[in-house]
């Protein structure tokens, strides 16, 4: 981790998670989390994530209906395919344009109050969102069913060889499925990291963290703290609708559920997992709830009698009924376990434990450095950071 | 400057080592899409297993179907390696396989929860074919998942057999060259029960419809309500519910004032057995309306939901695909085999499941191959019997299995906690049979 702040280190973490992104397919591959839609996924919810922390993060506003965000930028992006053709870019451009023009109108509401009533609010304004969508505006969304691309749609941009092509959504030709669709979600949550970085590093982002700290404080020194909220839940929106045209991006289907109030608490275990108010812990909190939700769901009896097959027989069985409660269908059990330990010993979620493993490690070299005097080798150094 | 220049080795040797790994990567990610190029997806050709997905509900409303579905697709894997006693295969006719795999290879499956829900059933069909490498997925319990994973099978040109799903839609206006439905239809429910009704009820009705708000519902509540009208009766109202409702009482209490004397529960699973629980509940049944007794009509029943409501569902008409109490070779080799592993009878949901995965393990081994394109070929137009459902056919034009359809009754005098459904009438095939033009749709390339 970066201690000390500087133009130069920040490059360097912004290199560094550059190649850890777009090296993914390859250092999560040991761990059966190297195929595509997976990683899609990583990215995408990643990037949701990393919007949230810019307003819970910074602000400490803490948003409990973030999906409908998510939710309008999918079916922003599904309508753009409809009508417009299966270019991505055009979808992303929709759902911008929509996200945060709804981040507009409900956060202009529910900004007018603070903790626990504004959750409540912004709840309330996604349950609402979930509700029309799933069944009063079923012209629109298509309800449970889903909106999907047909045939029989628009497209005006499509030429007529593509038009009866299969509907998968293409950028100039490159079909957004598979390793294609996840280096394009990953090239933009690059930029979002990119602009996540500039904000906390910017004299807004202060701003931001002054509100966090003491918001009545703020008020008193004669600053008007409510464009500065509404503007970090505009963004914060507009991640979230980038996210969901994302989804739709690399699945054009978009559906109701992606607004239900489970989806806008799963991104705030994420970014509490991972730990609210750093950089990076978000994304990885989104990429441990997902690899959770993909990898050990699909664990059966069949797989856990794989793993355990070098116990003797009376003790396999044992071993496998009971390991069996925490995967498969049990896995939320198993995160909500984990959830526990985390906020109960690491309240600062993964980042605070990465920082602690490294301040660990950070004191004795430092130690030596002093006694010596001088020319501890660059091995230490490296184990210092 | 020696401060300064030792963190920029380490910089400069981090960003070396990112780019270089960012070079290496990349022949691994042009061969792996390149080698998909050459042949189909997931060949297991050079594999000494063939892996089967199976992707049911295993939490929401439909969750007690998915549970049954599991259960019948591993007892089909244990028949299909040639363990237990082989079950439906001793009945099949014509039968290509011989119990020791499929094409020689020991069948091997993994398994994923949808939810119910279209994302979470994608994200986990994408799994199967990227991640654990399936050359066939099946899986069910609602239509709109169904039909989600149904095009996802074109996208990615890998067989997905239809588990439970009765909605038009599946073979109809959203039919995929890629997607098989063996289990019957709203269309099918509707011409099988209308003569029914006529002979119990008259032809002098009023109904109301109660409808599960999602593609499945829909095409139900068009389906019956064109046969009840079709036989003279007034449809009053139709009334849309949220999948997963919980709470009916809410929609049932207008019923009671509409002047209507049929109550039509197009709903299934949980949901039917909440809504059917608040109508008993609610007196609707020992009503007088209009000089009638009040009657209920569950157009698709199951045994599961039979099981669930318990007592409220004694004389209640429906149809359903299947039930284990049927006679014949198939049913009762099956009904043995499952009763046998499991300690009780399978259920609809189960006998379709575990006859998609045999008749699609049939196709390739009648096919020589796994190739998509060849197998799908062996599907279609395919007829075979044992099955449990006489003489079916697998029709080519929209991958809609035709076969016959049981009319049912809640049994008034159940003799054991599964003898719930009593059969009211068998209605052969012909008289189920419609052309495929009526619902339009596009089944889409063998080749994708």
């Amino acid at each position: 981790m970066m201690t000390k702040i500087s133009p130069r280190s920040d490059l360097l973490m912004l290199v560094l998670f550059t190649a850890a992104i777009l090296t993914m397919p390859i250092w999560l591959a040991p761990i059966g989390a190297g195929y595509p839609d997976l990683l899609q996924k990583f990215a995408i919810f990643g990037l949701f994530a990393l919007g949230f922390n810019l307003l819970f993060g910074l602000t400490g506003y803490l948003s409990f209906g973030h999906a409908a965000f998510l939710g309008i930028g999918s079916y922003a992006a599904v309508w753009s395919f409809k009508l417009l053709g299966m270019n991505p870019i055009p979808a992303l451009l929709f759902s911008v344009v929509f996200s945060s023009l709804f981040a507009v109108a409900i956060g202009y509401i529910s900004l007018r109050r603070s903790g626990i009533y504004f959750s409540i609010l912004t709840l309330a304004f996604a349950q609402m969102s979930y509700n029309l969508a799933y069944s009063v505006l079923t012209p629109i969304t298509n309800g449970e069913t889903g909106l999907r691309v047909l045939q029989s749609d628009p497209r005006l941009f499509d030429s007529t060889s593509e038009a009866s092509g299969p509907l998968i959504s293409n950028l100039f030709g490159i079909e957004m499925t598979g390793y294609s669709g996840f280096y394009f979600c990953a090239v933009l949550l690059i930029i979002g990291f990119y602009i996540s970085q500039r904000i906390f590093r910017s004299p807004f982002g202060m701003m931001l963290r002054a509100v966090k700290s003491n918001q009545n404080r703020m008020s008193y020194t004669g600053l008007n703290t409510r464009p500065y909220t509404l503007a970090a839940f505009i963004i914060s929106g507009t991640f979230a609708g980038v996210a969901g045209s994302l989804l739709a991006v690399t699945d054009p289907l978009a559906g109701a559920e992606r607004m239900q109030w489970t989806a806008s608490g799963e991104v705030v275990l994420m970014t509490i997992l991972g730990g609210a108010g750093t950089l990076l812990g978000p994304i990885l909190g989104a990429g441990l709830i997902k690899y959770f939700e993909n990898i050990f769901s699909a664990y059966n009896e069949q797989t856990l009698h794989a793993i355990f097959s070098f116990l003797p027989d009376f003790m396999e069985g044992a071993v496998v009924s009971l390991a069996s409660l925490f995967v498969g269908e049990g896995w939320h059990l198993t995160l909500g376990l984990l959830f526990m330990v985390i906020v109960i010993f690491l309240p600062g979620g993964i980042m605070e434990g990465f920082n602690r493993i490294t301040k660990l490690f950070r004191r004795r070299p430092s130690r030596v450095g002093k006694r010596t005097g001088h020319s501890h080798s660059p091995a230490s150094a490296n184990a210092a950071e | 400057m020696s401060i300064i220049r030792r963190p920029m080795n380490r910089r400069s040797l981090l960003k070396a080592g990112a780019a270089s790994s960012l070079v290496l990567a990349t022949p691994t990610i042009i061969s792996r899409s390149a080698w998909a190029e050459t042949n189909f997806r997931n060949d297991p050709t050079n594999s000494k297993t063939v892996t089967f997905g199976f992707n049911v509900p295993q939490t929401g409303a439909y969750a007690d179907e998915g549970a049954d579905e599991l259960r019948a697709y591993q007892l089909a894997v244990k028949h299909l390696n040639g363990e237990g006693d082989g079950g439906m295969l001793s009945t099949m006719k014509p039968l290509s396989l011989n119990g020791n795999g499929v094409l020689g290879k020991k069948v091997d499956y993994v398994t994923g929860d949808t939810q119910t829900k279209s994302d979470a059933a994608r994200a986990s069909a994408k799994r199967m074919i990227e991640k654990d490498g399936v050359v066939m997925w099946s899986g069910g319990s609602s239509s709109g998942v169904a039909i989600a994973q149904q095009s996802l099978a074109q996208e990615m040109g890998v067989v997905f057999m239809c588990g439970l799903t009765h909605s038009n839609d599946t073979t109809g206006k959203d039919k995929r060259r890629y997607g098989f439905r063996h289990f019957f239809n709203a269309y099918m429910s509707g011409a099988a029960l209308g003569p029914v009704l006529e002979k119990e009820m008259g032809k002098d009705r009023r109904a109301y419809h109660l409808t599960a708000d999602y593609t499945w519902g829909w095409t139900q509540e068009e389906s019956i309500a064109n046969t009840t009208e079709g036989l003279g009766w007034e449809t009053v109202n139709k009334v849309r519910t949220p999948l997963g409702a919980g709470d009916f009482s809410q929609y049932i209490a207008p019923v009671l004032n509409s002047g209507a004397d049929v109550l039509i529960l197009n709903h299934y699973g949980k949901d039917m057995i909440n809504s059917l629980t608040q109508a008993v509940q609610f007196g609707l049944r020992d009503k007088l309306v209009n000089g009638k007794n009040f009657e209920i009509i569950v157009p698709l029943y199951s045994r599961l939901m039979a099981q669930g409501a318990g007592e409220n569902i004694k004389g209640i008409y429906g149809t359903t695909n299947w039930n284990w109490s049927l006679q014949d070779e198939g049913s009762k080799a099956f009904v043995k085999s499952f009763g046998q592993e499991y300690g009780f009878p399978p259920s609809q949901a189960a006998h379709t499941c575990y006859v998609q995965t045999l008749l699609y393990a049939d196709a390739c081994e009648r096919a020589g191959t796994f190739n998509p394109a060849e197998v799908i070929k062996a599907l279609e137009d395919h007829q075979f019997d044992g099955m449990g459902n006489g003489p079916t056919l697998y029709r080519g034009s929209d991958h809609q299995c035709f076969k016959d359809v049981l009319v049912v009754k809640g049994n008034e005098n159940a003799t054991s906690q599964f003898d719930l459904l009593e059969v009211v009438e068998v209605t052969p095939a012909s008289q189920v049979t419609y052309d495929p033009e009526i619902f339009g749709g596009e089944l889409g390339p063998y080749k994708v």
